[in-house]
């Protein structure tokens, strides 16, 4: 029971932290129709500027400055790069997105090397909260999912009761009908893909230290990102967050499971001749054929039903 | 006949080149450009010719080539499967898996069907490394291509042999892709690139024209597999992903997806860059990337469309008129080249030197990347570009559309 209550309080971090990188992507993509993919590239730098700022003045700084750095990265990459490339049509932005990510997985471990750095957890943080089936439940993974909760307050009181959440909210279904009243939308587009660029730091900068950062964390956390946006429907931050929390736990249960298929299917009352020739899936183990399920999903749900779990229009 | 001049032209270079390049480096640069020609061709089958951006294309080389090493594995214990032959099992395996995935993606287009790519791309990788007893897990599976039946004395141990296979399927791939663009299918392949709603109308469902296109790709996709196979005598899963699949966008769009041979050019630019660079810095990677990035912005056409840009121009006779504002362009772009150069070096030198290696040289001058001046030259030198560029360029860009009116 405990063991069970332990692997549901992960899995919430862990939705919490995808919700934060998806609710940034949902809207880029809503507002823009641009599936960032250098979304997961933004959280990587995040990481790694939270650990230099670190460095210097402390992880408390770097928690407000890390994220501000990324989110005025983004904006300029939307104003410098992107905007020149949206008349050549989705396809072409698409191009620079990839481009993008591409060149800043090859920038950052030009800079802080290929090896993880030694970003950590604040002294003040790193200490047992309570003891759950005998493990201790470190206080720092409360403060992620303190940090991402008042974020997700933040940005949905920025985005229900401010007038320029009104905008972005209205620029989501008619960007047109928004420009016509006068409001400059490509400017919306630069603050928005900003926000929400600074949103991945964010997650970058809380989870970096609370597992590894190193060069390979753009590409392994990208495409569940992906998954979860087209999942929850694109434009649609409800289903995003429904869509991180479902992914977040089935991904956090299932590295607890390591039961060979064979095993699993005989509990249910079905044997298999493990000998035979599929003997390469029934001998794998359920904690290992899970990180297929949100790549399967984000397949799925795209030729299936592109308009996701909550979504009001296709991708 | 004028039509055939080219391929006539390409064949006789094919024959002429080894004798030019006999050394085993030389070869197996044509071999790897060879390989890289047909896999950026069927690329650009999709992207170029039919509209889709696939992220997964290495998924249809791999299995090519995964089948293919599996058949010259069979061929070591005594099969009648000779070695030039099986880049035909390759382009079944190609066929098979794009009948399979084309069979899920191709139902949706743009940014959908370049979504689903990405997520077939990262899937199959996944689901490779689970059967291990197929695919070899991390390390690959191996073969010996000269285990195959020896045809007229040749048993295709050698590099020169390779080529010779190499050169002849190169040719033979690129001629059909060639002629598939001339054929209904291809003609209609753009039209549901630039609109697919009309193609609709006219009583031809878009989505199969997609779906047909995509498996045409994938079975030439899966010849380049097969070649690799043979020429690599390794397939691992580095073959099949994400990665792989990004090498080929890259080149092809840096070739140019506007016409037919701009991913030629592509493929031999980035393997020679590849190659080139891969021997003098470490940083190859970041220069083919940011080219590319580039490219998207300021040259969508790529290579082939800044050439064809100057066809106009070149029948008027007067090319010659921007000769010398093309030559002004010269310093800026060298300036703001070293620059990025300098610095990308800089950063991988101090990075070598955390890592415990001495201060060492770079590009043969001695210089501490520890100290705080080579940076600052790199950034001047690399502002002094740019801001030339800034002058000469908007004059050069005047210059060609006066000439090419």
């Amino acid at each position: 029971m405990e063991q069970g209550l332990l692997v549901v309080l992960n899995g919430l971090v862990y939705g919490l932290l995808l919700f934060m990188l998806s609710s940034g992507l949902t809207l880029i993509v809503g507002m823009m129709g641009v599936l960032n993919l250098a979304h997961a590239s933004f959280y990587m730098l995040g990481a790694y500027l939270a650990y230099s700022i670190s460095t210097v003045v402390g992880f408390w700084p770097a928690l407000v400055l890390a994220p501000l750095a990324v989110g005025v990265i983004g904006a300029l990459v939307e104003r410098y790069g992107l905007r020149p490339v949206h008349r050549h049509g989705h396809v072409a932005e698409l191009l620079f997105t990839f481009g993008l990510a591409f060149v800043i997985g090859e920038i950052v471990p030009l800079i802080w090397g290929r090896l993880p750095v030694p970003y950590r957890v604040p002294a003040v943080l790193d200490v047992p909260l309570f003891a759950l089936a005998g493990t201790a439940y470190p206080a720092y993974r409360l403060f992620m999912m303190l940090i991402s909760l008042a974020m997700f307050c933040a940005l949905f009181a920025a985005l229900a009761k401010t007038r320029l959440g009104l905008v972005v909210r209205a620029a989501l279904t008619h960007p047109d009908m928004v420009a016509m009243l006068g409001h400059d939308v490509p400017r919306v587009f630069t603050l928005v893909f900003g926000a929400g660029c600074a949103l991945a730091g964010l997650a970058g900068v809380i989870a970096g230290n609370a597992f590894t950062t190193e060069p390979g964390m753009a590409r392994s956390l990208g495409a569940i990102v992906f998954a979860v946006v087209v999942m929850g429907g694109l434009g649609s931050l409800s289903g995003a967050l429904v869509a991180s929390l479902l992914i977040g736990l089935v991904q956090t249960v299932s590295i607890g499971l390591d039961l060979p298929f064979y095993k699993a299917l005989s509990a249910l009352g079905i044997t298999v001749d493990v000998g035979g020739r599929l003997h390469d899936l029934w001998l794998l183990s359920v904690n290992r054929a899970a990180p297929v399920v949100p790549y399967l999903l984000l397949v799925l749900v795209l030729a299936t039903r592109p308009r996701g779990l909550l979504g009001s229009r296709s991708a | 006949m004028k039509r055939w001049a080219p391929w006539i032209a390409a064949a006789f270079a094919a024959l002429l080149l080894p004798h030019l390049f006999a050394s085993g480096f030389g070869l197996s640069l044509l071999n790897r450009m060879g390989i890289a020609i047909v896999f950026a061709l069927s690329f650009n089958m999709l992207l170029g010719q039919g509209g889709m951006l696939d992220f997964g294309h290495a998924i249809m080389l791999g299995f090519g080539g995964f089948l293919a090493m599996h058949a010259m594995r069979l061929a070591g214990l005594g099969w009648f499967i000779p070695t030039p032959l099986l880049p035909l099992v390759g382009a079944a395996g190609g066929l098979a898996s794009a009948l399979l995935t084309g069979w899920i993606a191709t139902r949706r287009d743009r940014t959908a069907f370049a979504m689903i790519t990405l997520g077939l791309a990262e899937l199959v990788v996944a689901v490779v490394l689970m059967f291990p007893s197929v695919f070899g897990g991390e390390e690959g599976i191996n073969g010996d291509r000269s285990d195959g039946p020896a045809i007229l004395g040749f048993d295709f141990g050698s590099q020169m042999q390779v080529y010779h296979v190499v050169a002849v399927w190169t040719w033979i791939s690129a001629l059909l892709m060639w002629r598939t663009t001339l054929t209904p299918l291809g003609r209609l392949a753009n039209a549901v690139r630039d609109n697919p709603e009309r193609v609709g109308f006219l009583g031809y469902d878009p989505a199969r024209v997609r779906f047909r296109v995509y498996v045409l790709s994938g079975l030439f996709a899966g010849i380049a597999g097969g070649l690799q196979a043979i020429n690599d005598e390794i397939m691992t899963s580095g073959n099949i992903g994400s990665e792989a699949s990004g090498a080929v966008l890259l080149m092809t769009f840096i070739g140019g997806i506007g016409t037919f041979w701009g991913p030629i050019l592509g493929a031999v630019l980035i393997v020679l860059l590849q190659v080139a660079l891969g021997t003098l810095t470490d940083a190859w990677q970041l220069y083919s990337g940011l080219l590319f990035v580039a490219m998207v912005v300021w040259a969508p056409g790529g290579l082939a469309g800044i050439l064809l840009a100057h066809a106009p121009v070149m029948r008027a006779g007067r090319l010659g008129q921007l000769v010398g504002h093309y030559l002004r362009l010269i310093p800026g772009f060298a300036l703001a080249l070293a620059g990025v150069a300098g610095l990308s070096e800089l950063a991988f030198r101090l990075e070598a030197i955390r890592g415990g290696a001495s201060t060492g040289r770079i590009m043969g001058l001695a210089i501490d990347a520890t100290a705080a001046w080579p940076w600052l030259v790199a950034a001047v030198l690399f502002l002094a570009g740019a801001a030339l560029l800034n002058r000469t360029f908007p004059q050069a860009r005047a210059a060609w559309q006066a000439a090419a009116q």
